[in-house]
C-alpha cells in the first residue's frame, strides 16, 4: 500500500490561490500545513505529542528535576514506601526512586531517538541506492535484507548483546544492525515508485546529476512514510532497550533504565509492589503516547490509508 | 490434499535443515564460547581444563564436522548435554519443559482466539459504536505494552490490590489465569484488529447482500457467510502465532515463575549454550512449519474454491 503513495493533497481540499513565481514553496508548504491541520485534529494524537514532549523535557532537564543523585544508595533509608521525602518511595539499597524514574526517561529516550537515528543513516541511504539504481545491485541488496527479516528480532539482538556486552553504545550497535531493514525496504518501495513520475523526468531532462534527484527530488517526497516509520520505530527502540535491560544484558548499572528497574525489582512485588509498578506504568505510557501519535502521523500525513 | 500434505512435510526436512545450518553458523561466528565462565567477573578455566573440556565435548573438531555429528544425532532426537545444565541432557530439559509451555500457549491463544474473533465481528457490525472503539483500543494497547509491562499490572491489580488470584506458581488451575491472560491479552487485540477489518470487508460483498436478500436472518449471515470468508486473514495470523507462543515467553515465565522453556530462547544465546540454541531453535522451526500447513489445510476448509495440487 505504503509504495505506492503519492504525497499529493487529498481531492476536496480547497486549493488557495498562489503567486506563481512561489508556486513550489507553496505546494510543499501546502501539504505539510494540511497535515499539521489534520493531526491537530486529532485528539488522540495531540495527548500522544504532549505525552511525548513532556517526556523529552523530563529526559532533558533530568538533571535539574531530580532531587538526589540516582546512584546514591542509602541503606538508612531503604525499602520506603512513598512519602514526603521520597515521593515514589526508595528501593532495597535506599536509592531515590523518583530519581531513578527521572534519569530512566533521559535513558529510553536516548535510546529511543539515538538508535533511530543510526536505523536512518544506515537504512535510508542503502534503500535509495537500492531503489535507484536497481538492477543486480538491488537484488543484492534485498535478498540481505530478506534474510535480515526472517531472523527473530529480539533473538538476534540478544546475541549482538551478549557478544559485545552490556552498555548503551552496544544498545545502539544492536538495534541499528537489526533496525534498518524496515526503513531500506520502505525508502526503496518509495522510490521505485516515485523515479519512474513525470516530475523526475522533467529534473532528470533539465541536466540534474542522480544526486541531485535523489536528493532534492526523490528524498523530500519520501519523506512522510520514512517520518511515520520512525515514529514507529522509537517506541520499539525503547520496548528492546527496556527488554534487554529487564533480561539483565542492556544498559550498565548503577545507571537506571525502565525495564532494568521492572526486572531489578520484579522479585519484590509482592511485597513492595510500587517498585515494579512505577517503572512498568512509565515504560507503558511511554509507548502507548508514541503509538498515539504515530497512528496520527499516520492519518494525517496519509489520509489514502484511513480505514 | 492427502498427497498435498505429505509433500509439503517432507519439504520441512531441507528448511530445517537449512535453518540448523544457518544458526550453527551464526552461533559459531559470534564471539564467545559455551566453556567460558556463566557468572559475570567470574575466573576463567584454565587453557588445559578448556582444551580437556573441548575434546570431551568435541569441540575441537574442525566445525563441518561438528556439524554432520550434530545432525546423526539429531535424528535419534539427541541433542547432547547442556552446557548450561551440565548434568542433564537437552532433550531431557525440552521434554520437561514445552508440555507446560505448550499447555499455556494453547490456553491463551484460545482466549485470544474466542475473544478477538468475537469483539472483532462485533465491532465491524456495529462499526463506530462503544464496543468498535474498546476494539481499536485493545488493540491499540495490545501491540504497545510488552508483556512484562502487562503481567506486573495484572498481578498488582489481581493479585496484591484484589486479592483474589495468587502472585506466581504453576500448580493449581488458579495460578493459570493471570499468565494466560498476560500472554493472550496482547495477541487479543492484534486477533480483534485483523478480524475487524476482515469483516468489515467482506459484509459489503455482493453474496452478504444475496444472502440477506434472501431472508436469512442476522446472526446466520454472520456466522454461515461472512465469519467463513472472513477468517482466511485472521487464520494466516494465528498459525504461525501458536508456534510463537506455544513455545514459551522468557518475560511471562520469569514474571509467575512458570517452568516451561521459554526462558532458554535467551539463557542459551546470553550462556553460548550451542547444544540448546540448535534445540530451541529447530523445535520452534518445526512447529512454525507444521502451523503454517495447518492454515494452508484450513483455507480450503474455509474457502472450498482454494485448490492444492
Amino acid at each position: 500500500m505504503r509504495e505506492t503513495l503519492a504525497p499529493i493533497p487529498p481531492a476536496g481540499q480547497p486549493v488557495e490561490a498562489r503567486a506563481p513565481s512561489l508556486r513550489r514553496l507553496h505546494r510543499q508548504t501546502g501539504f505539510w500545513h494540511d497535515a499539521l491541520r489534520r493531526l491537530l485534529r486529532n485528539r488522540l494524537a495531540v495527548v500522544g505529542a504532549v505525552m511525548v514532549a513532556t517526556i523529552l523535557l523530563v529526559a532533558a532537564t533530568a538533571d535539574i528535576l531530580t532531587p538526589y543523585p540516582y546512584a546514591k544508595t542509602n541503606f538508612a533509608h531503604g525499602y520506603e514506601s512513598p512519602n514526603a521525602r521520597y515521593p515514589l518511595g526508595t528501593d532495597p539499597l535506599g536509592r531515590d526512586l523518583l530519581s531513578r524514574m527521572i534519569y530512566g526517561a533521559r535513558i529510553s529516550m536516548i535510546v529511543g531517538v539515538g538508535s533511530q537515528v543510526l536505523v536512518i543513516l544506515i537504512g535510508v541511504p542503502i534503500g535509495a541506492m537500492a531503489g535507484y539504481f536497481g538492477g543486480r545491485l538491488d537484488l543484492y541488496l534485498m535478498r540481505v535484507v530478506d534474510v535480515m527479516y526472517a531472523f527473530p528480532t529480539l533473538l538476534f539482538v540478544i546475541l549482538i548483546m551478549s557478544a559485545l556486552g552490556a552498555g548503551l553504545f552496544n544498545i545502539f550497535l544492536a538495534i541499528g544492525v537489526t533496525g534498518w531493514v524496515t526503513l531500506c525496504r520502505l525508502t526503496r518501495g518509495q522510490f521505485l515508485a516515485l523515479r519512474e513520475q513525470e516530475f523526475i523526468m522533467g529534473a532528470r531532462a533539465v541536466g540534474a546529476t542522480s544526486w541531485q534527484v535523489i536528493l532534492r527530488h526523490l528524498l523530500p517526497n519520501a519523506l512522510a512514510p520514512i517520518i511515520i516509520a520512525v515514529t514507529f520505530g522509537v517506541p520499539r527502540a525503547i520496548f528492546t532497550e527496556a527488554a534487554l535491560s529487564f533480561i539483565g544484558v542492556g544498559i550498565n548499572p548503577p545507571l537506571p533504565s525502565w525495564g532494568g528497574m521492572v526486572g531489578e525489582y520484579q522479585p519484590y512485588l509482592r511485597s513492595y509492589w510500587y517498585m515494579a509498578t512505577f517503572p512498568a506504568v512509565a515504560i507503558g505510557l511511554t509507548m502507548l503516547s508514541f503509538s498515539f501519535l504515530g497512528d496520527g502521523l499516520r492519518d494525517a500525513l496519509d489520509p489514502t490509508l484511513r480505514r | 490434499m492427502l498427497q498435498y500434505a505429505l509433500q509439503r512435510i517432507a519439504w520441512l526436512i531441507p528448511t530445517l535443515l537449512a535453518m540448523a545450518l544457518v544458526t550453527f553458523i551464526i552461533m559459531h561466528a559470534t564471539p564467545g564460547s559455551p566453556l567460558d565462565p556463566q557468572a559475570p567477573n567470574a575466573n576463567p578455566l584454565s587453557p588445559e581444563l578448556q582444551r580437556n573440556l573441548a575434546e570431551k565435548y568435541g569441540l575441537d573438531k574442525p566445525l563441518y564436522i561438528q556439524f554432520f555429528t550434530f545432525l546423526k544425532n539429531v535424528v535419534r532426537l539427541d541433542f547432547g548435554f547442556s552446557y548450561i545444565y551440565k548434568t542433564r541432557s537437552v532433550s531431557e530439559i525440552i521434554a520437561g519443559t514445552f508440555p507446560i509451555s505448550l499447555q499455556l500457549g494453547i490456553m491463551a491463544f484460545v482466549f485470544a482466539t474466542v475473544v478477538g474473533v468475537t469483539l472483532g465481528t462485533l465491532a465491524a457490525v456495529h462499526q463506530n459504536s462503544w464496543i468498535d472503539y474498546l476494539c481499536v483500543f485493545l488493540a491499540t494497547m495490545g501491540v504497545s505494552l510488552p508483556n512484562f509491562v502487562t503481567g506486573i499490572l495484572l498481578i498488582v491489580l489481581f493479585a496484591i490490590t484484589l486479592g483474589v488470584l495468587p502472585v506466581s506458581g504453576w500448580d493449581s488451575p488458579r495460578n493459570w489465569i493471570l499468565p494466560t491472560l498476560t500472554l493472550g491479552l496482547p495477541e487479543l487485540g492484534i486477533i480483534a484488529r485483523y478480524t475487524r477489518a476482515s469483516v468489515l470487508e467482506v459484509v459489503r460483498a455482493d453474496y452478504t447482500r444475496t444472502a440477506r436478500a434472501k431472508g436469512v436472518a442476522q446472526r446466520a449471515v454472520i456466522i454461515r457467510h461472512v465469519l467463513k470468508n472472513a477468517l482466511i486473514p485472521v487464520v494466516t495470523y494465528l498459525g504461525p502465532l501458536l508456534a510463537a507462543i506455544g513455545t514459551g515467553s522468557f518475560f511471562v515465565e520469569l514474571i509467575y515463575s512458570i517452568p516451561g522453556m521459554g526462558k532458554f530462547f535467551v539463557l542459551s544465546m546470553s550462556g553460548r549454550d550451542y547444544n540448546m540454541i540448535m534445540a530451541v531453535i529447530l523445535l520452534y522451526g518445526a512447529f512454525l512449519g507444521v502451523m503454517n500447513l495447518v492454515v494452508d489445510l484450513a483455507y480450503g476448509l474455509l474457502d472450498p474454491r482454494i485448490k492444492y495440487g
